[in-house]
């Protein structure tokens, strides 16, 4: 046994920040070894020591999948407005202007076509790094315009999930992605082409109610969150404890809402592998 | 009457109903008022109740025409507001409940059965919250499982099949959030009505009545036409729930102010393009007079569904796409 396998989900601590803290070094919040940093890049941002994934964002996650060269990013030039006046503690496009200038994006969704072991397909990331990776109107459009890409040009969909959710700041709007994206993924089931959801940590929400579940395959990385509702609100509303390893991939393939639990490691292969099984 | 005035911002009524049942037994005690004899006490006192009952109904005018978003939240939580089997009895004849996903179970929170309603042959789908303790326990307060989606997924196929028009019922805070609910695919459940929705082939009319709270509320509301009734609201999340993420806590100040940005109202969900139509309600809310809000979903069905039926399935389903492929607000930039 490893030393978390005794350890319930509560107890093991994932980074509070998207972003790893700057520094040569850093405590892995799984088996709390130091690891040197530029080693725990080199190894796919895993560590070394007890091959914890740590979160990455979209720009990361493009560069571990797709073959050197061959990404053409699309749909980048769209940006996201304020049309509900939402504000809380902050306006709305004072936290978006925020977010772009650290993120250096307009929002939290790259996509785009390229090619994973010489096989082509559309490929389209959610942005941990952005917001939470939330679903705004953006996202949802971003992720539509990549599954009506793939319809038309007959090409392998991947969409890389991880997501706190919709965006609270554009409400209605933002729920309505979630029908918005699902339709469009109807029509592409229909004309018979091949879509691999992959789940990380953590993809949640209405994220997960949409898009993420919808795959023809289901890939997740391992020990990713993966649930509809987050489990601090059941646990509000059960008032229980939760299982161990509760709403983590292996215990969500367990369930059977997950194909298949890959490493980071296995990622590229495993996605050109179901490809040459089911892509055209 | 008393659980009528469970809300804050009626406090004014209760206290002119006071009154006017007060002024009620007086002109009783004065012999009370007609044609042939009155006293001058009685007919002063009668001029009174009817000074009363003119200002209270000013006064129910007055407070339902200025809720904030957070008091129509709470009009639409009412404990007397009618509910999808509310309704059901309202305005549909002949029904014919059809229970169970043949998965699991049959879910309380969602009703599912064959009805008339005018010259249609239809379907209804609703989530039902449940009126008595008992009854809510079950339902979970409105709250559907994954078999209260798959429930409703499979008899919308059925009315696909057979050609009837669907209706559904919104009216749920949102999906269950537990154990059970997660390990049997809630995510699952919702995404996949989301998507098999979009495609069916027969016209789906759908009414926010209450509660339409985010991704179990769109579950059953993937439609060609949606309304909302007057008092009902819709987002993407419950103002306590933004209040408690956004502002870090939930009470009345941040609840009302999360409900003012999350413009989860009728109105602002036309506004926004969400919803097709606003049902007006009786004066003073459904819960008033259930009947007269019922008529008026029904008038929107009967001229709605004649309108759809014209349309092909292709066109039909073409054109529902578009209803939400439009959704969102975006800029086009220049570069990116
Ligand atoms: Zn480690």
């Amino acid at each position: 046994m490893t030393q978390t396998a005794n350890r319930t989900w509560t107890e093991v601590k994932t980074p509070r920040r998207a972003v790893i803290p700057e520094g040569l070094w850093l405590r892995c919040p799984s088996c709390a070894s130091m690891v040197y940093r530029k080693q725990m890049e080199l190894n796919l941002h895993c560590c070394p020591e007890c091959n914890h994934h740590f979160r990455i964002g979209a720009d990361e996650r493009i560069r571990q999948l797709v073959d050197q060269d061959t990404f053409e990013p699309m749909f980048q030039n769209l940006a996201p407005s304020d049309p509900l006046n939402f504000v809380d503690l902050k306006g709305y496009p004072e936290r978006l202007a925020a977010e772009q200038k650290r993120a250096k994006a307009l929002d939290g969704c790259r996509a785009g076509t390229g090619f994973i072991k010489g096989r082509a397909a559309v490929l389209a990331c959610l942005d941990l790094h952005f917001m939470m990776g939330s679903m705004g109107s953006v996202v949802g459009e971003i992720v539509t315009r990549s599954i009506e890409l793939a319809t038309e040009r007959d090409l392998p969909l991947i969409v890389v999930s991880c997501s706190g959710g919709a965006r609270m700041q554009e409400s209605g709007l933002s729920l309505m992605q979630m029908a918005k994206t699902s339709a469009a993924l109807a029509r592409f089931d229909r004309k018979g082409g091949l879509y691999i959801s992959v789940l990380t940590d953590p993809t949640t929400g209405g994220v997960t109610a949409s898009f993420a579940m919808l795959g023809d395959v289901i890939i997740a990385e391992p020990k990713a969150l993966i649930g509809f509702a987050g489990p601090r609100v059941i646990q509000q509303t059960i008032r229980q404890e939760l299982p161990e390893g509760f709403q983590r991939s292996e215990y969500v393939q367990e369930s059977g809402f997950v194909d298949r639990v890959v490493p980071r490691s296995q990622l590229r292969n495993e996605l050109a592998r179901v490809i040459d099984y089911a892509g055209k | 009457m008393s659980s009528f005035y469970q809300l804050e911002f009626e406090k004014p009524l209760l206290e002119l109903d006071r009154q006017i049942e007060e002024a009620e037994a007086d002109l009783k005690r004065a012999g009370g008022v007609s044609p042939e004899s009155s006293s001058p006490d009685a007919l002063a006192i009668g001029s009174r109740v009817d000074a009363l009952r003119a200002r209270r109904a000013q006064t129910l005018i007055d407070v339902y025409s200025n809720l904030t978003a957070w008091e129509v939240v709470q009009v639409a939580r009412h404990p007397k507001r009618p509910q999808t089997r509310d309704y059901i009895d309202l305005l549909c004849r002949d029904f014919c409940e059809l229970h169970g996903d043949r998965r699991f179970g049959d879910d309380p929170a969602m009703v599912t059965g064959f009805a008339r309603i005018g010259p249609h042959r239809v379907l209804i789908v609703g989530h039902q919250k449940g009126r008595t303790t008992q009854e809510k326990i079950a339902c979970h307060f409105g709250c559907a499982h994954p078999e209260g989606y798959r429930k409703a997924m499979l008899k919308m196929k059925l009315a696909e099949k057979f050609r009837l028009p669907i209706i559904t019922f919104v009216d749920t805070p949102g999906a269950y959030p537990g154990i059970g609910a997660e390990e049997r695919g809630q995510a699952e459940a919702i995404a996949y009505n989301l998507r098999e929705m979009s495609d069916l082939r027969t016209p789906i009319l759908s009414v926010v009545i209450g509660e339409g709270g985010s991704g179990g509320a769109l579950g059953i509301a993937v439609a060609d036409r949606v309304a909302m009734m007057q008092y009902a609201w819709y987002s993407v999340i419950s103002p306590e729930g933004c209040a408690a993420i956004l502002w870090k806590q939930a009470n009345k100040t941040t609840n009302t102010a999360a409900a003012e940005s999350l413009k989860l109202t009728a109105a602002d969900n036309l506004r926004l393009g969400i919803i097709d139509r606003v049902i007006t309600e009786p004066v003073g809310a459904a819960h008033r007079d259930p009947a007269a809000a019922a008529k008026a979903i029904e008038q929107w069905i009967l001229v709605s569904l004649p309108e759809l039926e014209r349309l092909n399935a292709d066109e039909l389903i073409a054109r529902r796409y578009d209803r939400f492929r439009a959704m969102g607000a975006v800029t086009e930039t220049a570069s990116a």
